[in-house]
């Protein structure tokens, strides 16, 4: 109670608003957002600890937690499955790509936003637009590519195709950041006699760590999130990322394994969401920040 | 611009040596730092794009690099029942969620932007949906929307508001509704936590002064929140538009475009004709097709929101 006459303290004209009414219009519906948008999650986790029979008993058993909670479907996943090697591919790919492409993103946004050689502008835009072309219509060309460049079936087709689409959007956030540093710092380098490449690993990149993590992170959700490319270039199993591998290969022909499959998807996304919770405010600003430059 | 006239040129005492004068010029060490994303860029993402257009235009299949045979595959397409059902199913997928995305969204936003206890945290929890991978999300609303363990039906049958289990994902329309609910699901914390961003910009004392004039809160929203959100309202609405219109996940998840293709999206048909079907060629003529609907949209809600800006008075 303490704790919400504090929050109504310092709630600038909430003094006008009553509790009562507050309940209706903000608590209420607020409660209804969070839990259908937690719900899938909670149900997620609640059948993939759930025997076979209490999947399809709802009779017998309550449907909302499990009965006779088992770890079957987890040690069907990682010890009958590929689904461990799955996992290694996305982080393998995942973080290769987005180190690939914060480094060529650094380097382009630090030309664009502070060497402003001619052009810089149109090349700025360029990566913008860049940002807008979907997956979607450059999946068939690019499996096309893959396969006369002979990187078809491997990793390295997707940790070369991912920038496609982290590139525009670090590049962008990064302009956005390095905007936001001095150039008076970088004119007292350059008097003192350091070059480019140094000012920016040494002035420039310390002062724009946070832009880095927030981007760093961004990308690596992005790549871990990516399907359509991984989906199309890879057939073999054993090079699958957890995505695809999920749901092509935990489906037995009409045979769905719903415990496993569940299982699957959350040990798929907890990677993501532990990452998630221990660098919100980066991940918030990252996100709001490319929509707002 | 006044940035330009605060970046340096540099002139240098012509004591220095060639190389390090080389290094001093602005154009060249542009061209140096953009390389590395340059090449990757024109290679993965300009050249296939033209690549896409020419196959579009070959009857490639998968195992053949096929023939050049100009509009034949998009005349194939114009008397294709399928395409322009995908077509149709593409707007109507865009158009709805995108409207349910908004108003939820802009809601959510406003909620979130009230005191309310434990904000940092109840706001972190909001974007999971967003953070999860769609397909692993999308898996889960395959279990929810099963048409014999379905919880929402069984939840509904136990209150006795319906006496048969709702068969989800087996009829056109039921799929259709399914399937855009799963999307708003996941896009609302986007379009929810952008939009917040751009609440908490709005000074608390317009409000206040809105208030001392005798406004309700009705029109603090309408006169106040409104006019100073649209500028960010326009950008996350292209985004959100543009994801929705090349989405391609959710449906290859819990329908792959069935059933009777009432859920087919262009990029899910165009992966079904190129990928699974072999026809390289008039996959690429669809995905293709998706550009200028692509533009349309963009352009439509980039500008037909922008236009409020200015004239509400607005910055440019």
């Amino acid at each position: 109670m303490a704790a919400k006459v504090g929050a109504l303290e310092r709630g600038g004209m909430d003094y006008l608003v009553s509790l009562p009414r507050k309940w209706v219009t903000v608590y209420l519906p607020l409660a209804v957002f969070l839990f259908v948008l937690l719900f899938p999650f909670y149900w997620m986790a609640v059948t993939s600890f759930k025997t076979n029979e209490e999947l399809y008993d709802y009779k017998t058993y309550t449907p909302f937690w499990p009965v006779h909670a088992t770890l079957a479907n987890f040690h069907k996943l990682l010890f009958e499955t590929d689904y461990p090697q799955w996992l290694w591919n996305t982080v393998l790919v995942s973080v290769v790509a987005t180190f690939l492409s914060l480094f060529a993103s650094v380097l382009a946004a630090y030309a664009i936003e502070r060497l402003r050689f001619s052009g810089a502008r149109y090349v700025g835009v360029s990566i913008f637009l860049a940002y807008l072309v979907p997956p979607s219509i450059l999946f068939i060309p690019l499996a096309v590519m893959s396969f006369e460049l002979g990187i078809f079936n491997s990793l390295w087709a997707l940790i070369l195709t991912y920038p496609t689409f982290l590139i525009p959007f670090c590049t962008w956030l990064l302009m956005g950041y390095f905007k936001s540093i001095p150039y008076e710092l970088e004119e007292c380098a350059l008097i003192d006699g350091a070059n480019r490449f140094q000012i920016l690993w040494k002035i420039v990149l310390p002062l724009a760590v946070p832009g880095l993590i927030s981007a760093g992170i961004f990308a690596f959700t992005l790549s871990w999130n990516e399907f359509i490319y991984a989906l199309t270039f890879i057939s073999d199993s054993e090079s699958k990322t957890v995505s695809v591998g999920t749901i092509t290969e935990l489906v037995e022909g009409d045979v769905y394994h719903w415990g496993s499959l569940m299982a699957g998807a959350l040990v798929g996304s907890l990677p993501v969401a532990i990452l998630y919770s221990f660098f919100v405010e980066h991940y918030v600003s990252s996100m709001t920040g490319a929509v707002k430059e | 611009m006044a940035v330009e006239s605060r970046s340096f040129a540099p002139t240098l005492p012509l004591a220095y040596g060639g190389l390090e004068r080389l290094m001093q010029s602005r154009n060249l060490l542009g061209f140096l730092f953009l390389l590395p994303a340059a090449v990757l860029l024109l290679l993965f993402l300009t050249y296939p794009l033209g690549l896409g257009i020419w196959l579009g235009l070959t009857n490639a299949t998968l195992g053949e690099s096929g023939k050049f045979i100009g509009i034949g595959n998009y005349l194939s397409l114009a008397r294709d029942d399928v395409f322009w059902l995908s077509v149709y199913n593409t707007l109507l997928y865009t158009v709805v969620a995108s409207t349910v995305k908004f108003g939820l969204g802009l809601w959510l936003a406003l909620l979130l932007n009230e005191h309310i206890p434990f904000k940092a945290f109840v706001r972190a929890i909001v974007l999971l949906p967003f953070i999860v991978p769609t397909v692993l999300s999308a898996v889960a609303f395959w279990w929810i929307y099963d048409s014999q363990f379905s919880i929402i039906s069984w939840a509904l049958v136990r209150m006795g508001l319906i006496t048969h289990y709702i068969d989800f994902l087996g009829q056109p329309n039921a799929a259709r509704a399914s399937v855009i609910a799963a999307n708003v699901w996941r896009g609302v914390p986007f379009v929810a936590i952008s939009l917040l961003a751009g609440l908490q910009t709005i000074a608390p004392s317009l409000y206040e002064a809105a208030t001392l004039d005798g406004a309700t809160p009705w029109q603090r929203f309408r006169y106040v929140t409104l006019p100073l959100l649209t500028p960010i309202i326009a950008v996350v609405m292209t985004f959100s538009v543009l994801f929705t219109f090349t989405d391609f996940q959710l449906i290859y998840t819990l329908t792959r475009g069935g059933p009777i293709n009432a859920t087919h999206l262009m990029a899910t048909l165009s992966f079904q004709r190129a990928i699974t079907g072999g026809r390289l060629g008039e996959g690429a003529a669809i995905a293709v097709a998706m550009i200028p609907f692509l533009l349309a949209a963009i352009l439509f809600s980039y500008f037909g929101l922008q236009r409020r800006r200015w004239q509400h008075g607005g910055r440019d």
